[in-house]
């Protein structure tokens, strides 16, 4: 399993914090999760033209071809504004 | 030492903590950043604050480690706020004691440069024209990236 959250403006997009997903077969980074989670179609497009999306795989900022394993926790959001 | 929480912070008793027991401290430097009433033309009259629970505290636990690589100071004190805050409500505070002032002054400048651009907090403000996610801004990327290379 992996766990996703969404945080901010991308959780607001798709109406939902955080899931438990099976690593879906043939997805091996998160270029293709995300190119996943956008076929679900309706507010899960935005996710594949969201400007600046960021990443992060077990709680670190990634590239778009971080691996991605069975258990890691992924997290999508946009850039951060703290401070 | 590094703090998330939505209590407020009191300044002095922090930076008295960093020279507390620290003889060889010469030089204590702080920042803060306060919640403006006006951002982007528009009235601010409440913040709200997320972050991302575990990555904030290890990213900016990150962002201390690597500017003690980077420079002989002694301490650093981050401690961030997140929840509801109000214009005139302290933010974030970045202390750092050294035993002179030069690389302090550069730990403190360089842990709040990359705070803003590594650390997730995101800031949804509240204005008379309804709320609104905060945009990350080009020149906070850019001051981030004066310290690399």
């Amino acid at each position: 399993m992996l766990k996703i959250l969404y945080f901010a403006s991308v959780r607001e997009k798709l109406g939902q914090g955080s899931e438990e997903l099976a690593l879906p077969g043939g997805v091996t980074d998160i270029a293709g999760l995300l190119g996943f989670l956008a076929q679900r179609g309706g507010p899960w497009e935005s996710l594949a033209t969201f400007r600046n999306l960021r990443y992060a795989v077990n709680q670190e900022m990634v590239r778009l071809d971080a691996p991605l394993r069975p258990g890691d926790e992924v997290a999508f959001f946009p850039p951060v504004t703290g401070g | 030492m590094v703090r998330v929480q939505e209590a407020d912070f009191d300044v002095g008793v922090e930076l008295a903590a960093l020279r507390r027991e620290h003889p060889q401290v010469g030089a204590l430097v702080s920042f803060v950043g306060v919640v403006r009433e006006l951002n982007d033309a528009a009235g601010v009259s409440e913040m709200l604050l997320e972050h991302y629970p575990g990555m904030t505290e290890k990213a900016l636990a990150a962002i201390v480690d690597e500017a003690r690589r980077r420079w002989t100071i002694i301490d650093a004190t981050v401690i961030h706020r997140v929840g509801r805050l109000l214009p005139t409500d302290q933010i974030v505070l970045v202390a750092v004691s050294g035993g002179h002032r030069g690389e302090a002054f550069a730990a403190c400048e360089f842990i709040m440069d990359y705070l803003k651009t590594r650390a997730p907090f995101w800031k949804r403000e509240l204005t008379a024209d309804g709320a609104r996610w905060v945009a990350a801004r080009a020149v906070d990327e850019q001051a981030a990236e004066r310290w690399q290379g």
